[in-house]
């Protein structure tokens, strides 16, 4: 099989599973526990967070724990333009909010995206992770001290640290945002799951996406046939940092209330796990992991006491299990004689990508 | 005079920092890897000798040695369980087992202790206030203890990894640690008593913390573990006394910041100098530089 | 085959140029593709190379050679701006390197490939190809994400080229396979196409025939030959293999403790007193000098 009819293969498995499961979830809607109802948009959320970081850590290789950050940008960003457009200017039409929220959240999270991206990008794998971080925290703690209200008549108030403003309060500094007009929907969810597929896949298999990968895999080798290595470093933070602010304003436009709180660097961690899970730079798996995931905590409510316990622990035995060399042998050899190939050259090819898919 | 106060504060919290920072550089430094769980396992380590001072009635002094005792255990047993059979694999495969160990923890604790929070016992540092510049500098016990124990542990790490046979195998093995298999250290020997090092350290830091700011969760650990690692990086991580400097300047700024510039913003200004410093030094104060070769 | 070779590149004249190189005398009339003035670096206080004068002509085969740690790779690091020099100048097709990266490097012309073998290990061949041809075949982000018409086009017109620059090497047919794969002599190989995607006008191999063996050396020096004709560009390569050294380089500079020691033909190196002392140690040349001429075979 080459390699293109197997990327063909591969892509349309991804949207061909996505599709189904939204066509089966709004068939049966009616039939889903109202708390899986409730888990549809979040899951959505999710997936395009994992399949957005996967981009910066997959696919252009450096580890980022602040993604949870650009989310809370977009979050913020789409509850305010929301609300702004309907206390402000008395727009009612809630799709054309909600679209114009994912918009405007995306477009400042890939601003924020590529302010951060500068610094930084000029650090190279710990440091960088421990800066992505940082950031992160930076935003949360920042957005703890934003004020804004909203007068009839469109304008905005802003306020630091100082809570006493004119208007309706949009963003009350560590409460967050309160009464917020729930607009998001499970379609919207869909059509922006499917639009993070398509530019992720899409932008891998071509041009940009080679010479993103190029740098993940041989920074020097990618500079020495003339790819500048940070302009395509920065520009999968920056399409990455987009598409989480996107994902934030849905996320955001799902709750009555959302506080800065919500998007500590642990939520930046989860996001992580569910691509690790997936296999780094596997979109596919990013969009597996991070459905089951985000549903397996709430399955697991019967055993409330124990379910993050059983998380924690299913998560180390996954690690331990696809990552040691005994595992991995077993594995490469019933993959070996699934595909007809020497199961041994298939411990060697493993062993490959596990180095280069690395954040290192 | 405000100003001495805060920065004796500021040293004080430095310390504790430092103290953790030092489990964490000195991991990275052995390890090549971010043990994320360190932070709950200063929180382990606090737990422990709550228990030991509030139910078992354990003298100060031995709950200190239940704790570390204990703690080294625990980091033994988590190297040897979940991070041993990782060694050859990616490091971000080591980083998620270590997220999922920091996890396992938590969850432990709140199971075992439950989510509430405990207020920490005062007895362990039961130190008269010392009173300077006719009562206009007040500086606590515990203060003056956390700053104090963090030299001495300082003096004694260093001596111990410039003069024991132990302390060169790691210097060895954090060089090469191919080479120094061959010159026959024992790797994971050395690798697990680096962990029970820093996880005994851990402990000390647990309870300083928790006699400085009383109050005990399951989560205690996670933000001070967050800020120690940042300390760790701000000095240049796997640098010893890297760690050490980098945990004061921290509590400092910390301090500082929050007293002088906005308390909510405190977390933001640490941060903050984290990214600048690491934009002039890329790996850190006093980390090496790392050339690539080609 | 390659005995013919050897003596065709044997037979070039070479003629002084102002400074102290030689170039082919085919070359005299054409812009040089390098020039190198005083070139030097040094790391803290230790210098690497210094004073390193040389000119290669638009065609020519060019030889560094020198003993371990002589400086060799340093100079190409120096001249795709791996590092930049401390002292001197490097002109490429008489434009001036000064204050250019590694990138503008490649887009001025210099290609290269590295000693320990540098591949986009986990791509596949052909992939590693189209990245070399980053520069050459070029559209937008924003053309490649949605997939308009002149993606396809830019596409096929990649495909091609590459499948044309990897039959150079015969290995067209291992497009879809992974380059971390491949055997290590595929893999040097590779690494030239992929440096020659870049469109260069001044190849650089570090040690092109490291771990190869004697027959895959051969068909090596037939290829470099062939590449030199079929693009007209200059060849400058590393190498240990005096039998490839003197086979087929037609201007040879041997470096020694980071200077240049020797210039000249592969005759006049051969005979060469300092290069034979620089190779074998002083005790040895009279040894040598009896054993025959082909003394530097280290």
């Amino acid at each position: 099989m080459n390699a293109k009819r197997k990327k063909l293969i591969y892509n349309s498995v991804t949207f061909g599973l996505v599709i189904l499961t939204y066509v089966l979830c709004s068939v049966f809607y009616k039939d889903m526990s109202r708390a899986l109802r409730g888990q549809l948009i979040p899951i959505c959320c999710w997936i395009v967070m994992a399949v957005s970081l996967n981009l910066v850590v997959g696919i252009s290789g450096e580890l980022s724990l602040g993604h949870a950050g650009f989310m809370s940008i977009g979050a913020f960003t789409g509850i305010i333009l929301s609300g702004w457009m309907q206390k402000g200017f008395l727009i009612e039409d809630e799709t054309l909010r909600l679209v114009l929220a994912i918009v405007g959240g995306g477009l400042l999270a890939g601003i924020f995206g590529f302010l951060i991206g500068i610094p930084v990008l000029r650090l190279r794998g710990d440091y960088l992770a421990i800066v992505t971080l940082a950031f992160g925290e930076i935003i949360r703690n920042v957005l703890n001290c934003v004020y804004i209200s909203v007068e009839e008549g469109g304008g905005l108030h802003f306020g630091f640290i100082q809570p006493n403003l004119p208007g309706t309060l949009l963003l009350n500094g560590p409460n967050g945002a309160v009464s917020v007009a729930k607009i998001s929907t499970f379609l919207c969810g869909f059509i922006l799951v499917m639009l993070a597929l398509i530019v992720v896949l899409n932008l891998m298999n071509s041009r940009t996406g080679r010479a993103i990968m190029a740098t993940r895999d041989n920074r020097i080798a990618a500079e020495s046939v003339g790819i500048n290595v940070t302009k395509y470093k920065m520009t999968a933070f920056v399409t990455a940092a987009a598409l989480a602010g996107m994902a934030g304003a849905l996320f955001g436009l799902n709750y009555s209330t959302l506080i800065p709180g919500k998007f500590k660097f642990d939520q930046s961690i989860n996001v992580l796990v569910f691509v690790v899970m997936g296999g780094i730079g596997n979109t596919l798996g990013s969009v597996i992991s991070a459905t089951v995931l985000t549903i397996l905590p709430e399955m697991l409510r019967d055993f409330a006491d124990y379910r993050m316990l059983l998380y924690a622990v299913l998560l180390i035995l996954m690690m331990l299990l696809t990552n040691t060399p005994v595992t991995r042998a077993f594995f490469g050899n019933i993959r070996g004689m699934l595909t007809r190939r020497g199961p041994q050259e298939h411990v060697e090819a493993n062993r490959g990508t596990g180095k280069g898919g690395g954040a290192k | 005079m405000i100003f001495l106060s805060n920065l004796v504060n500021g040293l004080s919290l430095g310390s504790i920092y430092a103290i953790i920072a030092l489990g964490y550089t000195m991991v990275y430094g052995i390890a090549k890897m971010l043990n994320f769980a360190h932070g709950d396992v200063i929180m382990v380590g606090a737990y422990i000798a709550f228990c030991a001072l509030q139910y078992w009635g354990m003298p100060p002094i031995l709950a200190l040695l239940a704790a570390m005792g204990l703690c080294t255990v625990l980091g033994i047993t988590i190297e040897g369980l979940a991070y041993r059979p990782l060694r050859q694999a990616t490091s971000l495969a080591v980083l998620i087992t270590a997220i999922g160990m920091s996890y396992l923890l938590q969850n432990l604790a709140q199971l075992i202790w439950g989510a509430n929070p405990k207020s920490f016992p005062p007895v362990m540092i039961q130190l008269p206030t010392l009173s300077l510049f006719g009562d206009r500098l007040k500086i606590s016990g515990v203060t003056i203890v956390t700053i104090l124990a963090n030299i001495v542990i300082m003096i004694l790490l260093t001596a111990f990894i410039s003069r024991t046979k132990m302390g060169k195998a790691m210097r060895c093995v954090s060089e090469d640690r191919g080479a120094a298999e061959l010159m026959g250290i024992n790797v994971n020997r050395t690798i697990s008593f680096t962990f029970a090092v820093g996880s005994a350290l851990a402990a000390v830091a647990g309870i300083l913390l928790c006699s400085a700011y009383p109050i005990l969760m399951p989560t205690t650990g996670s933000m001070p573990g967050i800020k120690a690692f940042t300390a760790a990086v701000f000095g240049g991580i796997g640098s010893i006394p890297g760690a050490m400097i980098g945990g004061i300047l921290l509590g400092v700024i910390e301090i500082l910041g929050k007293a002088y510039i906005s308390t909510e913003l405190g977390d933001a200004i640490v941060f903050a100098v984290l990214i600048i410093v690491l934009l002039f030094r890329p790996t850190g104060l006093l980390g090496k530089p790392i050339r690539e070769k080609v | 085959m390659s005995e013919t070779i050897r003596k065709r590149n044997q037979d070039t004249k070479m003629v002084p140029v102002p400074s102290t190189s030689i170039i082919p005398e085919r070359d005299i009339d054409k812009m040089p593709v390098l020039e190198c003035k005083h070139l030097g670096i040094d790391f803290g206080g230790l210098t690497a190379v210094e004073d390193f004068n040389l000119i290669i002509g638009k065609t020519e085969i060019a030889g560094l050679i020198g003993p371990n740690g002589a400086g060799k790779t340093t100079v190409f690091n120096l001249l795709t701006k791996v590092y930049e020099p401390t002292r001197g100048s490097v002109m490429i097709n008489g434009i001036d390197m000064h204050g250019m990266d590694t990138v503008d490097a490649s887009r001025h012309g210099i290609a290269r490939t590295f000693q320990n073998i540098r591949l986009f290990s986990n791509m596949t061949v052909e992939d590693n190809v189209r990245i070399g041809l980053h520069n050459q075949v070029r559209y937008g982000m924003l053309t490649g994400i949605l997939r308009l018409p002149g993606y396809w086009k830019k596409e096929r017109e990649q495909h091609e080229k590459a499948m044309e620059l990897l039959s150079l090497f015969g290995m067209q047919d291992m497009g879809d396979m992974q380059a971390g794969s491949l055997p290590y002599g595929a893999q040097r190989r590779l690494e030239i196409v992929r440096a020659l995607a870049t469109n260069p006008s001044l190849l650089l191999l570090d040690e092109p025939a490291a771990g190869m063996n004697p027959h895959e050396t051969q068909e090596l020096m037939d290829n470099i030959i062939k590449i030199r004709d079929q693009f007209q560009i200059a060849v400058m390569l590393i190498e240990h293999d005096m039998n490839l050294v003197m086979g087929i380089c037609e201007g040879i500079c041997v470096l020694n403790y980071g200077k240049i020691i020797a210039k000249g033909t592969a005759e006049e190196i051969q005979r060469n007193p300092v290069v034979i002392e620089a190779y074998l140690g002083k005790q040895n040349q009279a040894e040598a000098a009896e054993a025959g001429k082909e003394a530097p075979k280290a």
